[in-house]
């Protein structure tokens, strides 16, 4: 048992990391691990905080692995943001809290999950205490990246790169430390496309699975204005109901938890207004919360719906490569004969729009709208 | 001459009724004692205490018109200053309060009616038949006549906001003389249009081109972002594709299918014909690409209207 077990494919990194731990020459102040989503960049983190920590490097079952892996150890700070941004203000309480030295263990680890989500001025805060840094503190900063990251931050840290894990490893990871039966396992690991996190919820939750292949029926499955408009019209209202399922709990339980810690009785019908503007707050912090997870949950059925579209490019031209949707075999092979190569490129190219488009703000169901128009396929009437 | 009313409640939103109000108000006050103090709170940058230090009477002796803005922003501070001050008013102080309306200052209220506050309403202008009514009452204030068709055009031109509709009638009243008609409303007025997304979106899914366009540039000048111009296109082209595509049946029975209101189905109905499913498929594209650009992914947010006005246009004359 070692700390680096869920560090799934990764043999490159882990060696680096495990190096750096043993090796006080091998050390440095500031690290910077970059990979795609869901290849293990915060698990990655976690354990390396966890070697830093351990007395015997990493052994993965002392009080000290097991609080930094699960981030209540005094010493480890992980940084995680469910907002659209990590703002200025948090910035400046981390650069303050890297000034001082560990409590109980050997190192201070200070682990930002989502470099990328800091905004300018805050990442700027940070400079300072990335360059001259205090002997016993740590940065290990995390980004899908290295162009997520400004520049000087990039240029005060060490780069570390994860690899996109193949779905064997994701699977048998899932199949390890979770339980879920090999074949299942595999097969949502395809077709999260080896994000570990999605692989999990795609393998135990039949309505995530559900509204996948609900996503994925559009791909050849539009053939005029109406199916378009209707198209895009289920996608958007997958989106909220997945978002309004994910935070309604949440919000609710925030809610009470921050009245009962003001001293307000929560069943009351109206609050005094000092209390009122301090729920306000919340809510319009759980606002944007939801906006960005509105726009990741449609990023990803697009992400889906492009794979498939992938996929049957693949089958077009012979590619002896692995499916993504290799559950969706008919479907694909089906899209495949009635699309030409051109039309398939044309199809992801319209995805990709519509992507690019949500992110900068049109509204996913005017962008979808658009795609989905463009997606039509004519003449087949089924 | 009568007797002013020590205590005087303006309640309501509409600024120019209230203002009016006011400006009678304090008329009245300065006929009954021209030597009146008249002091000016608002309540948002109010500091505790302050109505008492006003409230008290002078070394100097004379009379105080306080006269406080927005109560219905009141903080708890002031709300309690003024339950003190109503109980004080008399012949040497006067107290104007303005409400605007809501629930906040509930309390004040109660106490200003109990203790026989004077009470003038500004009620909110907002549909075109209030407007219509505004105007009217207007001239016949001015003691002048203005026909109905005249009442409409000016209503057309300035109509968006109460405050401008005041100063153009009041205009047309000093500059003119006799009844008011179109003519004269058009010599001072003519040209401008009340352009709203709703009306550039209408003539652009009707394929005007040159109306949609002269209303954008319309809209624009008058301080309309694009943004929300943008919205109302994609908005109107939705429904007119989705009633479009729904195929027949009553509008009663599609609106509840669509989530539409049955007016919204027989409009967009309407405005269907002329067009078919490839060509609003692309216009609606237009949208999607214009709404990306006026937010940061063009150069010119004005163009990328004009330019998805153009294309609608083009589109809906192409069948």
């Amino acid at each position: 048992m070692s700390v680096w077990d869920d560090v799934i494919d990764q043999p490159t990194v882990v060696t680096t990391l495990d190096r750096a731990v043993r090796d006080q020459t091998a050390m440095t102040h500031g690290w910077l691990l970059t990979g795609p989503p869901g290849s293990g960049r915060s698990t990655a983190a976690r354990a390396f905080a966890a070697a830093l920590e351990c007395p015997r490097d990493g052994c993965g079952e002392c009080h000290e692995c097991r609080t930094a892996l699960d981030g209540s150890h005094a010493d480890v700070e992980i940084v995680a943001t469910s907002g659209l941004s990590i703002p200025v203000r948090q910035a400046r309480e981390l650069a303050l809290l890297a000034q001082a030295r560990p409590s109980v263990g050997a190192w201070r680890v200070i682990v930002i999950e989502d470099v990328d989500r800091l905004t300018e001025r805050a990442a700027d805060a940070l400079l300072k205490a990335l360059e001259e840094p205090v002997s016993r503190t740590v940065w290990v900063l995390c980004a899908p990246s290295l162009e997520d990251v400004i520049i000087t931050i990039r240029s005060r840290s060490r780069h570390v790169r994860l690899r996109t894990p193949s779905p064997e490893a994701v699977a048998e990871l899932l199949t390890r430390r979770n339980g879920i039966d090999p074949q299942l396992a595999l097969d949502s690991a395809r077709a999260a496309q080896s994000h570990v996190g999605l692989a999990l919820r795609l393998a135990r939750d039949d309505g995530a699975r559900e509204r996948r292949r609900e996503t994925l029926r559009f791909a050849g499955g539009i053939h005029n204005l109406g199916d378009a408009m209707t198209a895009a019209a289920t996608l958007a209202s997958i989106a909220g109901d997945e978002t309004s399922a994910a935070s309604g709990e949440r919000d609710g339980a925030e809610r009470t938890r921050l009245l009962e810690q003001l001293g307000a009785d929560p069943a009351a019908r109206t609050q005094p207004p000092h209390i009122r503007s301090q729920v306000a707050a919340l809510e319009k912090e759980q606002k944007t919360r939801a906006t960005r997870f509105g726009r990741d949950v449609v990023d990803r059925a697009l992400v889906d719906l492009l794979s498939l579209y992938r996929d049957a490019l693949m089958v077009r031209s012979g590619a002896p490569v692995d499916l993504v949707n290799a559950d969706l075999g008919d479907q694909v092979r089906d899209v495949a004969q009635t699309h030409t190569a051109e039309q398939l490129l044309l199809a992801m190219d319209a995805i990709g729009v519509a992507r690019e488009r949500i992110e900068a703000a049109v509204p996913p169901l005017l962008a979808l709208e658009s795609m989905a128009i463009s997606l039509q396929v004519k003449g087949v009437r089924v | 001459m009568p007797e002013p009313p020590a205590l005087v409640l303006i309640a309501g939103p509409e600024r120019v009724l209230s203002d009016r109000a006011l400006d009678s108000t304090l008329e009245v006050l300065r006929a009954h004692d021209p030597q009146i103090e008249v002091v000016r709170l608002y309540a948002a940058d109010y500091a505790p205490g302050s109505l008492l230090v006003h409230a008290s009477p002078s070394l100097f002796g004379g009379a105080t018109a306080i006269v406080l803005h927005d109560a219905d922003e009141a903080s708890d501070d002031l709300q309690a200053d003024l339950l003190t001050v109503i109980e004080q008013v008399g012949d040497e102080l006067r107290l104007v309060v303005l409400h605007k309306g809501g629930n906040r200052g509930k309390r004040v209220l109660d106490a200003l009616k109990s203790a026989g506050a004077r009470r003038i309403d500004a009620p909110a202008i907002k549909t075109d038949r209030e407007k219509n009514d505004f105007l009217t009452h207007e001239f016949r204030r001015a003691r002048r006549k203005a026909t109905p068709e005249a009442v409409r055009a000016l209503l057309d031109a300035v109509g968006r906001d109460v405050g401008e509709l005041a100063a153009a009638a009041r205009q047309l009243v000093d500059d003119t003389e006799g009844l008011i008609d179109v003519e004269q409303v058009q010599e001072y007025h003519g040209g401008k249009v009340d352009a709203t997304g709703f009306r550039v979106a209408d003539a652009a899914v009707a394929g005007q081109t040159s109306e949609a366009l002269r209303l954008l540039r319309h809209a624009i000048a008058s301080g309309l972002d694009p943004v929300p111009i943008v919205a109302v296109l994609a908005s109107q082209l939705r429904q007119v594709a989705r009633v479009a595509t729904a195929g027949g049946g009553s509008s009663g029975a599609l609106a509840g299918k669509l989530g539409m209101a049955p007016w919204q189905i027989d409009r967009a109905r309407t405005a269907a014909r002329g067009w078919d499913g490839d060509r609003l498929g692309r216009a609606i594209q237009a949208v999607a690409t214009a709404d990306f650009e006026v937010k940061g992914g063009g150069r010119d947010p004005v163009y990328a209207v004009e330019h998805a006005i153009l294309t609608i246009t083009r589109e809906r004359g192409a069948g």
